[in-house]
This record gives C-alpha cells, structure tokens and sequence, in this order.
C-alpha cells in the first residue's frame, strides 16, 4: 500500500499535523513513532505553558504561530477535553536597571500581537504574588499565558487523528529515505518498509538528520537540555501565575509555575548537548536550578518538596526560527523542524497551516463525517459522591483506587488502555491519567497497574515496560521461572 | 448513613491491635477499613524474622504476628472491609470511603483512629541526577514484587540506603540469587540495627559503605550502572572517590514518611519533625475524637511498640466514644518538649486526668551519643538521669512518666526530654 | 591461634570483637562491654545459626507464593542448600501457617513451615 502522507513522529507537532489532514477526505495518512506510545519525546518533558508570544521576534514565524497557537487553545481544550487554564503570566525584573527590557519585551508582545499586555509596579505585582522576591521591581503581565497538561495535548491530537481514521504505528523507527522515479518515498524501518506519496518530517530533534538526508541545504538541531524540578501537590498554590524571569539569549529562563494538576513546575536550565537521547539531569543542572528558582521568588522549598527531577530536550535549529515549509529539491518532503518552544504552544497553528498547505497544494476536500471532538477520560477525582456511584455501577473498576497519591481508579486505567491509541506501558497510563505521576512517584501503584497491563492486554508481566524497549519492569520469576 | 462507634484506617498492625483493645474496652460497633485485598499491611511482605519478642516472647515473621492479631479480629468478629479506600475524613468524624461493592459511602464515626502507616522516600524526593531508566525500586515495591508476586527486578543490585528494609532485602535477594554489590548509606552511621548488618550484609560478603551516596544513574531505557562517591562532612559528593558499579536493579531505602494525607486534609496538627499528627496523652489528635498510632504517627522501628501504642489508642477512643464524644481539647494538660539531642516526643502534652498510672514517651535522638543520660525535667528540676550506652537515630527511645510523679508537682508546666552528657 | 573479628549484634552499640580460637576451642573473647556480647562471640564462632525465610511455588491458590520459614535456626553453611531444597519445593493449596513444607531440610533435622494462610482457588 502507498500512504497519501507519512508523518515521522507523534509528538506533539506530528500528532497535530496528522489531526488537521483527519479533516480530508480521500487521505491516506499514517504516522511513524519510534518511541512505544505517542508524546515519548521533546513532547512529554516541557514546561507546560502555553506562552502568550512576547518572547519571539517581531515577524517571526515563531512569534505568529505561538500567537494563533494561543489563541486556539480555548476551542481545542473544549473540544479535545484538554486541561488547560488561562492563569497568565508574569515576566518579573529584580534589578532596576533592567527595566527598560520589560518595556522592549512589551513593545514586542504589541508588535506579535499579544492582547492585553500590562507592564505592573512593584506594589501590583506583589498584590498579584506575594511570594515574590522583595527585589522585585516590576513585571510584564500576560493575562493571556496559560497552562496546560502537555501529555493530554498530546495525545488528544493523536487519539482525535486516529478516530478519523490515521494509523499510528508505533516502536517504528525510520532509518532511511529516499524517493523513486516516480516521486514515490520509500521509507525503511525496523518493521519494514512504508512507501508514500508525502512526507512530513516531523522528527524533533532528529529533525536535521531526515531533512539533511534528503535536502541540500543542510539545517543542525542541537538538543537543548532543561532540567526541571516537580514539587508537591503542597506547592501548588505557591504562585498562582507563570513567574519568568527576564529573557536571556539562550531562552526564557528558569520559570515558576503551577501545573494544571495542582503542582508546581520549576525550570528549566538551559545546557547545549550533542547526544539526542541525553534526557539525564545533572547534579550540576539541578542545583543551578535551585539557585535560579530562588531569584525571583522568596522561601521555595524545593529541596524539601521535590517529587521528581526530569530533563528535556528543546530541537534547538540554528536560526531559532521553525522550519514549516516544502523542502524545493526533494518534492513531496515537508519539514515541521526547529519545533522548540514555543513549540506546545504554537502546535495547533503549525497543525493548521500545515493542513492548509496540504489543502491547497493536493486540493483536498473536507470530509462531511469528521468527528472535531473527543471526550477525555472521567477525572474521578472531581466528582460528587452520585456522580461516582452512577459509574461504579455501571463498572464497579471505578469503584478500586489504584493510584493512591492522585486518587486514580481501576476504571479510569482501564479507559486509558482500552481507549483508541491506548496505552501500553506504565509511563503511557501515567501520561493519560497520572497513575504514579503522584508524591510517591509509582512506588505503591506500579505493580498494580502491571497486573491491570497484564490481564486487560494479555502482555506477560517480564515484558511490561515503563517506557517501551528495554524498559521491562521485573526480570523474570522467582525460583526458576515458575508461575 | 452508616453509624459506627469507632471506624479505624487501616487495617495493618496498628488497626488491628486498635480495634481489638477497642473491642476489648467494651466498644460493640467497630469497623476496619482497610485498601488492600487482605488485613496485615505492610506484615505481609514481610516475610522475615525478627517480629513480636517483646509481645509474645518469641520471634515471628511479619505474616505470623499479622495473624495473631487477625486471629483476635476474627473472634471477636470485628467488621472489616477490604479493597476499601477512605477518601475523606471530615472534622465531624465523617468518613467517606469507597469501594467497588458499596461505591462511594459516608460513615458517621463516634471517633476514628488513624492508622494508615507510611511510605517510602521516593527517588525523586532524594533527586538524584542521572537517566530515569526502568529497575530502580523503593526497597519495598521490590519486597513486595519478590515476596508476593514472585518475581525477580533484576539479577546484579545496588542498594542504597541502609534502612532495614534496604537491608532486609539485599539478604532476600542474594538468597533469591542475585548478586547484591553494595549498600551505600549517607549517613556516617546505618539506620538499620546492627542485627541486620550482621546477618543480611556481613553473612554475604555484602559492603556497606558508609558517608556515601549514589552520583549518577545510567541507562536511558533500563538501568545498566549507578555511579557512588563519598560524601563529605556538609553531605556533598566528594570528587575522585567515584566508584561505578554495573547492575540492573538499584533499590532505595532511604527513610519512611508517615502517610498523612488524609490526615492533612482533616485539618489535623501536624509535628514537622515527626511528620505525624501531634496528639496528647490520649493519642488524640488535635481534631477531637480523632486518634493516630503506629507509623502513621510517628515511624517505629519495632512492630511490638506499634502494637502496644495502638492497643492505648483503641482504648482511648473507646472511652471517647463513652464519654458521649465529649471535646475536651482545651484541656490540653502539660507540654512535653524535646530538646538538646532529643528530635521529638509522643504524645506532645499529658493532661494528668486522663493518662493511666504509667505513660510511656517515646523519643528519637538526632544523632549518636556514647555513654549519656536521658533527663527528664519538670520544669526546672531535673526528675529523671538515666544512663544509656549507646543511643541512636535509629533506635526509639522512650521514658516512663508516673501519673503519682506529676501529681506531686501540682502547677507543672513543661516536661522536657533531653539528652546530656553527664 | 586463630582470630575472628565479629560484629556484635546485641544492641545499636555494635562493638567489634576479638574473638582468639585455639582448635576450636575459644581462648578469649576481647572488645565486648558487656555480658551479652561474650555470650554471642562465643556461639557465633563456634556454632554460628540462623533462621532462614523465604518463598516458595505455590498451586491452586489466590497467591503465587507461599511465605515460609524454617521452624528452627539452621548451621550457618548450610544457609544456600536450604535455600536450594526451598526453592525446589512446590506444595498445593490449601495453606495453613505451621504447615510443613518441606522435612528435614537439607539435612539438618529441621522442617521448613509455612509462615501464613493460603487458601484455595
């Protein structure tokens, strides 16, 4: 068979993209992830935010696409049922004479677009945050930055995809590509060879090497390494904005902000690396975060209410400008590369101009039975106590608390599973409903869920991953292997 | 909705010996709620000897003291629910709990004894730096992986932390036939009795190393080698004295937490140092006619005290529940603080009225002490200069207040728990 | 003349102690600071035991394994071939604690017990 479009990787860009050609009728799509599960990648360790756009040069394609993005959010959370939160946020300077940054940094969120910008004294943004430091001085408030569960987002865009019909294989690494004589792209995996008419190079940080295999103009994506800290459910009300720091050349800086789940985030650092799969932190990374946090806001008790530590990778390209556009020299080969943040943010609209694009150029009709809507997993969480007993009824699952720290239920995993692009390991049920996300970090529910992995989809429980790969959980039986 | 004179959370050591010594005092409506799909709690992995000398003078495994104590549940046909999860208690001593069964159901308890136990560190509240690679455990997911469900994390292992648990299990798994490298503990000293040193290290040829901690983990999908360094007097990494050691398998035993969410919520007093609630003479928590015992209190070293503590917060609850629930938390009585080498006591105050001829005070030392005393102090008089061989972090301690002593010193304020050289 | 240093396991002090053996025969025992450690130097490098627990196969119940223990303490050396007739039991549920599991294992005289219920399926 000859795929319409293949999509190389379901991260948040590629699963936006294949969302957005859903919408066409008479399109072939399919989406190739070497990872286990969607949002294995860039996507799944982030910040979180959905940035408002003042932060990108003025007529970047950057700065207009994280505008859109941000502008999208609130129809797409509705309709995808994603966790989002418009909480705003606050760029806050502590020296004086660094002022005049928050009034160029105003002047660019004007010229990008941004609504509603305000630049506030000392006395109104520590109305706003009184737990910011006394040095502060001023800040930018962006009433229209938000948060956003950046796994939901993710994997919404996927699930939505699928149900119209896009096929997602997974564990499926390309490895080379290359197009015929008849304009026909072969792509080798590990599991054999996809041929299509499209392709949409939506690799991350491996986004170089697919572009320069095909392109003559070479790009270079360096991994930019954030560490981040998670801190407890205790926290998440510390700051009730996004808290920036004043922008420097090598990104946004170290941000505090609470998460849509009720944590709080603090991160990220920046650190240039050159292997693409180093997501380790470093004693280092970490405790220059720590001091970095403490900056802009008084009192955090990160060391004693951490939760976890984790590391992302930003596709860093070398112009800091996304690459959304036809590759000239090898016809049918699109780029969706140097996807950094404000990447999350800006996914829809780099989905709906690549769609557009698509449009435009195959002439695609919309399809009259497209489904625009998903219905997310019931947060059991926050339901009242009849609301809660109408589902035990129906599936007494929902009745059994596996995740203890975030109050998940057997129901709510068996719906993360068993729905379209269910999950298959212990980190993809965590990305759907936050089993093990939680204080104790998966040390109580693990080998519960192993056991639900294990009788709902028939893998052995030796082959139950955390992440796919190698990644197996337990080795082998005690005595010898018996059951 | 339900009505039960005592509901306890909980159903492992400390819930059983509660509901028993409840029953015993005469309470007739009791019930256990308990998560887990059997009563026992954490006992039940436990598999291990070294349980219940002190309550009945011979050496059980977890299961088999557990047992003892269900046995007496069962007799005294105490109900209980399984796979029950409380969800909420409210400062009315309302409980809302679930199951797949009854669903979501409220109870209204004429008192309600907290005891949910406690949890280990995990990983990322340690932060150490490195990949987040599959085959790194607490000591007790892996306890409970091995003991219950029969299966092996991994073949070559590097524990870190010295816990009992952590020791505990580089003995099952070496007997499990993995290869156990090396326990690194921070500390300068081992939280874990020197038993257990013995016998689960030492009989195995296992090196503990002391003053160090794990540096660096690497394998991007599963585990393939931690590194450990020294770590210096201010408790960082020393570099030049890196060791990497290859394994698949790293488990954590790096101190428990006392589970208070619930109690959180509540709205009950927390003791930073202890992590628990703080509770009077009566074990009574800062809410009335809400009680706390065993780990979830405070954490133990040995099940025997959390029994016995947990048999004076049954008995207690009961009496609260036959005094008509009556809120008597303005008579809080006479403070109990710990100082000078002492981290903490419990109970935090004793009202005289209320406590038995004897209470018990049990104690943390925040360091080691060689040859000192343990003073008790009313007031300013020292009353009580008990010499002690060795004192530890990981060994509780605990003085014995006389009800006759503290009537004696009619207006006392404060007692305070200190440790003194001489 | 022969000499073992031991770790004693009587209480948190931990004192190490010098044991001096001539045939087997215990000379002197040094570094205890009290009676209790004597008393364990002198069993432990004469007749060392301990209690050994562990898992075992289970059939035909609601768990896959069995807790189990032996009723009495064992000779030191003989930890792993106890271990290796444990782990080539496999009884049948039903379960009940004190149960024998395995007799006389490997050879000491004492009986590996089962140390909880396990009842059918």
């Amino acid at each position: 068979m000859i795929y319409d479009v293949v999509i190389i990787g379901a991260g948040v860009t590629g699963s936006a993209v294949a969302r957005e050609l859903s919408r066409y009728s008479d399109l072939n799509v399919c989406v190739l992830e070497k990872g286990e599960d969607v949002c294995s990648g860039t996507s799944k360790a982030n910040s979180a935010i959905i940035h408002a756009g003042f932060d990108a040069a003025e007529g970047s394609l950057m700065a207009k696409l994280n505008v859109e993005g941000n502008e999208m959010m609130d129809d797409l959370a509705r309709d995808l049922d994603i966790p989002f939160k418009r909480n705003g946020s606050l760029v806050v300077c502590i020296h004086k004479e660094e002022l005049d940054g928050l009034k160029d940094l105003y002047n660019r969120g004007i010229a990008n677009g941004v609504k509603d910008l305000k630049i506030l004294s000392k006395e109104e943004v520590l109305e706003m945050e009184p737990n910011l430091s006394d040095n502060v001085e001023g800040a930018l408030y962006a009433p229209t930055g938000g948060i956003v569960c950046p796994f939901i987002l993710n994997i919404a865009m996927a699930e939505n995809a699928n149900v119209n019909g896009v096929d997602f294989f997974f564990n499926t690494e390309v490895q080379t590509l290359k197009s015929d004589e008849d304009n026909i792209w072969h792509l080798r995996t590990n599991n054999g060879e996809y041929k299509t008419r499209y392709v949409i190079n939506a690799a991350g940080v491996y986004a170089d090497k697919f572009h320069n295999m095909v392109a003559d103009k070479k790009i270079h994506i360096t991994p930019r390494r954030g560490d981040y800290c998670l801190l407890d459910h205790e926290m998440g009300d510390f700051v009730s904005h996004t808290i920036f720091p004043q922008p420097t050349k090598l990104g946004k800086g170290v941000l505090v902000s609470p998460t849509v789940h009720g944590n709080l985030i603090v991160g990220p650092t920046a650190i240039d690396i050159e292997d693409k799969e180093a997501t380790a932190t470093t004693a280092a990374g970490i405790s220059d975060l720590m001091a970095k946090a403490g900056m802009h806001v008084k009192n955090l008790p990160i060391g004693r209410k951490v939760i976890t530590s984790f590391a992302g990778l930003r596709a860093h390209e070398d112009n800091h400008e996304f690459i959304i556009n036809w590759v000239d020299e090898a016809p049918g080969f699109f780029d969706c590369a140097g996807i950094e943040s404000p990447g999350l943010t800006s996914s829809p609209a780099i989905g709906r101009m690549v769609g557009r694009m698509f449009k435009e150029k195959l002439g695609l009709k919309e399809k009259a039975d497209w489904i625009g809507t998903r219905k997310g997993i019931v947060e059991t969480k926050n339901l009242s106590i009849e609301e809660r007993n109408e589902l035990i009824k129906k599936n007494p699952a929902y009745g059994t608390i596996v995740c203890r720290c975030e109050s998940i239920t057997e129901g709510e995993i068996l719906d993360a599973i068993h729905r379209p692009l269910g999950a298959r390991s212990l980190d993809g049920v965590k990305r759907r409903v936050r089993a093990g996300m939680g204080r104790c970090q998966a040390g109580f529910c693990s080998p519960r869920t192993m056991e639900i992995i294990n009788r709902e989809l028939g893998i052995p429980m030796e082959e139950i991953t955390k992440s796919g790969g190698r990644s197996n959980i337990v080795l082998e039986r005690t005595k010898g292997g018996e059951d | 909705m339900l009505k039960y004179d005592i509901v306890i959370i909980g159903g492992g050591p400390a819930g059983l010996a509660a509901a028993v010594s409840a029953r015993k005092s005469g309470t007739e409506k009791i019930l256990i709620l308990e998560r887990d799909h059997e009563l026992g709690g954490i006992l039940n992995q436990c598999i291990h000897n070294g349980f219940g000398l002190h309550t009945f003078k011979e050496e059980l495994t977890g299961p088999e003291y557990a047992y003892r104590f269900m046995e007496q549940v069962f007799e005294e046909k105490i109900e209980y629910k399984l796979n029950t999860m409380v969800m909420d208690i409210s400062p009315e001593r309302v409980v809302t709990a679930m199951n797949r069964e009854d669903g979501m159901f409220q109870i209204e308890a004429g008192a309600v004894i907290l005891a949910m136990g406690c949890r280990e560190r995990p990983r990322g509240a340690l932060n150490i730096p490195g990949y987040r690679p599959s085959g790194i455990f607490s000591a007790g997911t892996a306890q409970r992986l091995v003991n219950i469900e029969g299966y092996m994390p991994g073949r070559e292992v590097v524990i870190l932390g010295s816990g009992d648990i952590g020791l505990i299990m580089a003995r099952r798994m070496t007997l499990e036939g993995a290869k156990v490298k090396v326990v690194a503990e921070l500390m300068p000293y081992s939280g874990g009795l020197k038993r257990n040193i013995v016998q689960c290290l030492d009989d195995f040829g296992i090196p503990l190393k002391l003053s160090h901690t794990v540096v660096d983990i690497e394998g991007k999908e599963h585990l393939s080698a931690v590194t450990i360094a020294e770590v210096g007097s201010d408790g960082k990494p020393i570099p030049g004295t890196e060791e990497r050691y290859t394994c698949d398998t790293l488990l954590l035993s790096c101190g428990l937490i006392p589970e208070n969410e619930l109690s959180r919520s509540t709205g009950v007093e927390m003791n930073p140092v202890t992590n628990g609630p703080i509770v009077n003479e009566s074990l009574e928590t800062s809410i009335p006619g809400v009680f706390a015992c065993g780990n979830v209190l405070h954490v133990h070293d040995l099940v025997d005290f959390v029994s016995q503590e947990a048999a004076l917060a049954g008995e207690n609850a009961s009496a609260f529940v036959k005094n008509g629930c009556k809120d008597i938390s303005d008579e809080k009585g006479i403070e109990i603080k710990a100082v000078e080498g002492a981290r903490y006591t419990v109970p935090s105050t004793v009202n005289t009225e209320r406590m038995g001829d004897l209470l018990t005070v049990r104690f943390r030392v925040g360091a080691v002490f060689q040859d000192s005393y343990v003073s008790v102090y009313f007031d300013d008089e020292r009353v009580m200069h008990i010499k002690k061989k060795i004192m530890a972090p990981g060994e509780m301690e605990q003085v014995i207040l006389k009800k006759s002593a503290l009537e004696e010193h009619a207006g006392l304020k404060t007692i305070t728990v200190k440790i003194e050289k001489e | 003349m022969e000499t073992r240093e031991l770790t004693c396991i009587g209480c948190p002090m931990g004192c190490q102690i010098t044991v001096e053996l001539d045939g087997g025969e215990v000379k002197s025992v040094k570094g205890n600071t009290c009676q209790k450690g004597d008393v364990y130097a002198r069993k432990e490098v004469t007749n060392p035991t301990r209690i050994v627990t562990s898992t075992v196969v289970i059939s035909g119940g609601d768990k896959p394994r069995l807790s189990v223990k032996t009723a009495n303490d064992i000779p030191k050396d003989k930890i792993f071939d106890v271990m290796k007739d444990i782990d080539a039991a496999h009884p049948s549920a039903p379960v009940k604690i004190g149960d024998v599991i395995v007799e006389n294992v490997a050879g000491t005289g004492v009986n590996v017990i089962a140390t909880r219920n396990i009842s059918a399926v």
